[in-house]
C-alpha cells in the first residue's frame, strides 16, 4: 500500500507523518455492511497521497453496484475531517479490479468468527460452472449446501450447514 | 484582398483535418459507450421491477442483486460517456434526460419481464453474450473501457451461472415450467440477432482496437446457449427473421413506458437528491 507524497511538504518528516496518519485512519474505517472488517482487511485501500496540498485516499470498489461504496467514501472523509484533515478526498480507482483474494488473512479470520464463510481462494481461476465446497464457519463441516447464490448484500451467498443445521452467509468469490 | 501564403494554409488544413478525425473518433466512442450503458441500465431497471415481487424471497434478492450489478456498470459507462462527450453531461443527465429515440439499447433488454421463465431466458441470452464480450474488452485499446470490463466481467460470470441454472431447472422441470420456458425462448429468439449487429461507429472502433468485434463472440455465445438448452431439454429455435432497430433508436412500445417510470422523478424535480 503506497504512501506517495508529491506536495510541498514532500520529503519532510511532518508531511510524511501526516500522510501515514491519514493512511492509518482510512485503513481503520469499517465496512458498513460487515462491521468487523476494516478497509485494510477488505483490501480496498489502494494508497494515500498528497496532491496540491490535498490528501487523496484511493479506494477501489468491490462490486460496481455496491451501495456501501458511497457510504464508505463518506465515512473515510468524515473520519479524516474529524482528525483535522477536512480537505481530504476519496478517489475511486478501478484498475486493477478488486478481488476477494485481496482480503487479508486477518480479514478472513474475522469473517469466519463473525459467522461468514471466507471466500475460496484463487478467484481468478474460478470457472463458470464449477461446484464449490464451502466449509461451515460455525462447525467446520464440509457437508453444506447452497441455498441461494445471492444473499443480503451483493458480495454474499446464502448457504446451509447439513451437520449443524445452521444457515450461514458465504462471502462469494469475485 | 490578400492571398494567404500556401504553406501555412496547408498546415491549417491538415490541422483541421486532424481535429475532424479526432472529433469523429470521439463521437463514435461516445455513441458506443452510451449504447453499452443503455443496455446495462435498461436491463438493470427491468430486473429492479421484480423487487418485492420475486417468486420467492431468495430469488427476489437475487434479481435485485443482478439489477444492482447492471446499474453499477451502467453508471461507470455513463460517467465515461459524459467525459468523452466533453459537454458537461454526467451520468444522471444521460440516464434521465434522454428520450426513447435517443436510447440505443438492444431490443432484447427492454422486453417486459413476463413470467419468471421469460426473465431468466432473457437474462441467459444477454449474459451468455456479455460474459465473453467483456472478457474480450479487457484488452481494448481504450484503457478506461478495459478497466470497466475487467470489473464487470467478474460479476457477469455470476449472471450467466444464475440464469443458466434456472433455465435448466425450469426447462427440465414440470410440464408447465418447460412449456413456459420454451415459449419464452420462442418469443425472445428474434431479438438475439441484434447482439451481433454493429453500427458504423462501432465498426470504426473495432478497427482501432477499441470496440469488440461482435461476430467473434458468436461461437462462444452459441456454445453456452446450446449447452444450457441441451441440459434443459429445450430446442434451440429455428433460424428466423431477426428484429433490429434498437441501436438506431427504433424501439418496441415497451421502452417508452419503462423510461417514463424511470425518469419521472428526475424530470419532475430536476437534480433531486436524497
Amino acid at each position: 500500500m503506497a504512501i506517495v507524497d508529491k506536495g510541498a511538504a514532500a520529503g519532510t518528516d511532518e508531511g510524511y507523518f501526516q500522510l501515514a496518519r491519514a493512511h492509518r485512519i482510512a485503513a481503520a474505517v469499517v465496512d458498513p455492511e460487515i462491521p468487523v472488517l476494516t478497509l485494510e482487511d477488505l483490501g480496498v485501500l489502494r494508497g494515500v497521497e498528497r496532491r496540491r496540498g490535498r490528501i487523496i485516499v484511493k479506494l477501489t470498489p468491490t462490486y460496481t453496484g455496491c451501495p456501501a461504496t458511497q457510504a464508505i467514501k463518506l465515512a473515510v472523509e468524515a473520519a479524516l475531517a474529524e482528525a483535522g484533515m477536512a480537505n481530504a478526498r476519496v478517489e475511486s480507482v478501478l484498475s486493477p479490479p478488486w478481488s476477494t483474494d485481496q482480503i487479508t488473512e486477518e480479514g478472513r479470520r474475522k469473517l469466519k468468527e463473525y459467522g461468514i464463510a471466507p471466500p475460496a481462494r484463487g478467484a481468478r481461476a474460478h470457472s463458470l460452472f464449477a461446484d464449490e465446497t464451502v466449509p461451515c464457519p460455525k462447525c467446520g463441516s464440509a457437508a453444506t449446501a447452497k441455498i441461494s447464490e445471492f444473499g443480503s448484500t451483493a458480495c454474499k451467498a446464502l448457504w446451509r450447514c447439513e451437520a449443524c443445521a445452521e444457515p450461514f452467509d458465504y462471502f462469494k468469490c469475485l | 484582398m490578400s492571398v494567404a501564403p500556401a504553406a501555412p494554409k496547408q498546415k491549417r488544413a491538415s490541422k483541421a483535418q486532424a481535429i475532424t478525425q479526432g472529433d469523429a473518433v470521439r463521437s463514435a466512442l461516445f455513441n458506443y459507450v452510451l449504447s453499452l450503458a443503455d443496455d446495462a441500465l435498461v436491463l438493470g431497471h427491468r430486473l429492479s421491477e421484480w423487487s418485492g415481487r420475486g417468486p420467492m424471497l431468495e430469488e427476489d434478492i437475487a434479481l435485485s442483486n443482478l439489477g444492482l450489478d447492471l446499474i453499477g456498470q451502467a453508471r461507470l459507462l455513463y460517467a465515461y460517456a459524459g467525459e468523452v462527450e466533453g459537454k458537461g453531461r454526467g451520468e444522471d443527465d444521460l440516464a434521465y434526460l434522454r428520450d426513447e429515440f435517443a436510447y440505443a439499447n438492444l431490443l432484447l433488454v427492454e422486453q417486459p419481464n413476463g413470467d419468471f421463465a421469460a426473465t431468466m431466458v432473457r437474462h441467459l441470452l444477454y449474459a451468455a453474450f456479455m460474459h465473453p464480450y467483456l472478457q474480450a474488452m479487457q484488452t481494448s485499446a481504450d484503457a478506461r473501457l478495459a478497466e470497466i470490463a475487467a470489473k464487470a466481467v467478474k460479476e457477469m460470470a455470476y449472471h450467466v451461472r444464475h440464469a443458466a441454472e434456472w433455465v435448466i431447472r425450469l426447462g427440465d422441470g414440470t410440464e408447465e415450467s418447460h412449456a413456459r420456458t420454451a415459449a419464452a425462448l420462442e418469443e425472445l429468439w428474434m431479438y438475439t440477432g441484434e447482439l451481433f449487429e454493429m453500427t458504423d461507429d462501432e465498426r470504426a472502433l473495432v478497427g482501432k482496437g477499441i470496440a469488440v468485434d461482435r461476430a467473434a463472440i458468436k461461437p462462444s455465445w452459441h456454445a453456452t446457449v446450446d449447452r444450457v438448452l441441451a441440459e434443459a431439454s429445450l430446442q434451440r429455435p429455428a433460424e428466423r427473421w431477426m428484429q433490429g432497430g434498437g441501436r438506431s433508436g427504433r424501439h418496441s412500445e415497451h421502452l417508452g413506458h419503462l423510461l417514463a417510470e424511470m425518469q419521472v422523478l428526475h424530470r419532475a424535480h430536476p437534480g433531486a437528491t436524497w
